[in-house]
């Protein structure tokens, strides 16, 4: 299998097969705050498929050549919210500064993503991924795209989920199921369903 | 002695490289952020905050802006009026003249009314019995609306859900009232209700033609639940001392930059369409005087 069908299977599996919410429960805060709206959805799943991939780049590099040299892997957690946090409020202010109209739309929601689980849990998942063939482990490039595809896997769950939710504004439901237990339901489907995937193997 | 010494040495690998690669990340980081807060730094006008402060935060959308931040930001950036908000009124429109240093133009206060007398309970004829979603909008599309008059109120409520003063209410009959002390007329039941029925109204003017029909008379007549339709007749126009009623497609409407509330057409109407609410607190006397 070349370059392109690992590709290929490390975006199915980000997105379909080990999607973030729905198979590994991460970041199920902006799941279920940000869908009501298909909008705020969109910009929300935009600035985490940004935030995803950056930080698995740069966690990357800090895990190989800082953590790792020392015997450091124990730190993970505290280097790596220190190094994404920082990197997020670093681009957000280049970002304001460089591109106003990028930073009205994704703006808001980056400073709600820099210590999400998701993100911190794509950098953490990196390190211990290895390729289809189960020994090699993920290079810089890997990781760096496996952040991208979980973000996608992330975005498109958090569409269709703000995709049903606005059609459930419209129907009629029993005034207990109104909003959050109808959503939590929901997710719960959702969830389901995406467990049938689970069995699928690339 | 050398058993000390490795001690030493091993306690600072485990706990010394850890400690000091950390913080130094922590301080590097920091002196980054600083360095690039200063760098690029963005101008934000304090008086946007200050104005942000004074505002409602409604975020009704009554100044036509997305927001009152928007609306914050569109005053000092982009020369809009002070006076656009209707929540906050004369007092935040001084309030933000004065920020901006400039004069408060005055600010017309207007108050929403429904412009239907029928839609409760025992008020309203019915074509079907509605039982789908509870909302106007929905019933709107079914068969042009449960009740008889296609242009009247469907009773469902839209525009008490939309009010985000608390400003509507149901009287025992299920009519809904309008509270003119809460009423800040944002504007937000006016687009909620699908049959176009509410109107914003300077609050001095208290003489409001409670029908929205543009059947012909007769038509009107047989529809209507509340038995008080406009038939078009033209009699108030005819009889109003400054010409401020205009009659068009059957229905009269009162140009209240005219008005001078006087109340005689809500005398001569024949259907008491025209609700006078100063009716009771005129005498006869004072109205045949003006006429």
């Amino acid at each position: 299998m070349g370059y392109l069908g690992e590709i290929f299977v490390m975006a199915m599996t980000a997105i379909f097969i080990q999607n973030f919410v729905l198979s590994r429960f991460l970041g199920l805060c902006p799941y279920l705050g940000v869908s009501k709206k298909l909008d705020s959805a969109l910009g929300m799943g935009l600035a985490v498929i940004f935030v995803m991939t950056l930080a698995s780049a740069f966690t990357f590099l800090m895990n190989r050549y800082l953590l790792m040299p020392y015997n450091m892997e124990y730190l993970q957690t505290i280097a790596f919210i220190l190094i994404i946090a920082a990197l997020v409020q670093f681009v957000e202010m280049v970002v304001q500064k460089n591109a106003p109209a990028l930073y009205n739309a994704l703006g808001v929601y980056l400073p709600l993503i820099t210590t999400n689980c998701a993100v911190l849990g794509v950098a953490i998942l990196n390190t211990s991924l290895f390729r289809s063939d189960g020994v090699t482990p993920y290079t810089f490039l890997d990781s760096t795209l496996n952040g991208f595809f979980s973000g996608v896997g992330f975005t498109v769950v958090l569409l269709a989920m703000a995709g049903i939710r606005m059609r459930l504004e419209k129907s009629e439901l029993p005034k207990s199921m109104r909003g959050m237990p109808i959503a939590l339901i929901l997710a719960g489907i959702m969830a389901l369903a995406f467990y049938g995937f689970v069995g699928f193997k690339i | 002695m050398s058993f000390i010494i490795l001690q030493t040495a091993s306690l600072f690998t485990t706990i010394g490289i850890p400690v000091i690669v950390i913080g130094s990340l922590g301080l590097i980081f920091g002196l980054i952020l600083a360095i690039a807060s200063k760098l690029f730094e963005v101008q934000i006008d304090p008086r946007v905050a200050e104005i942000i402060e004074i505002l409602p935060g409604a975020n009704c959308g009554a100044c036509g802006l997305a927001g009152c931040a928007g609306y914050a930001d569109r005053i000092v950036n982009g020369g809009e009026a002070p006076n656009k908000c209707a929540p906050g009124g004369a007092a935040t429109a001084a309030m933000i003249a004065k920020i901006m240093g400039m004069e408060a133009e005055a600010m017309e206060q207007k108050v929403a009314v429904i412009h239907c007398s029928s839609g409760g309970k025992n008020n309203t004829k019915w074509k079907y019995a509605y039982e789908g979603v509870d909302s106007c909008k929905s019933a709107v599309n079914i068969a042009g609306g449960p009740n008889s008059c296609s242009w009247g109120c469907l009773g469902l409520n839209d525009c008490l859900r939309a009010c985000p003063f608390d400003a509507i209410s149901l009287d025992p009959n299920g009519l809904r009232v309008i509270d003119f002390d809460k009423c800040t007329a944002c504007g937000m039941c006016v687009a909620a209700c699908p049959r176009k029925l509410i109107h914003l109204v300077p609050i001095n003017r208290n003489v409001y033609v409670k029908c929205s029909s543009k059947e012909r008379g007769p038509d009107a007549r047989s529809v209507c639940g509340s038995a008080k339709p406009c038939i078009g007749c033209g009699i108030c126009a005819k009889k109003c001392p400054v010409q401020c009623i205009t009659v068009e497609n059957n229905l009269a409407r009162i140009d209240y930059s005219v008005c001078t509330n006087c109340g005689i057409c809500a005398t001569v109407c024949p259907t008491k369409s025209i609700l006078d609410l100063l009716a009771d607190m005129r005498t006869k006397e004072e109205v045949s005087s003006e006429a």
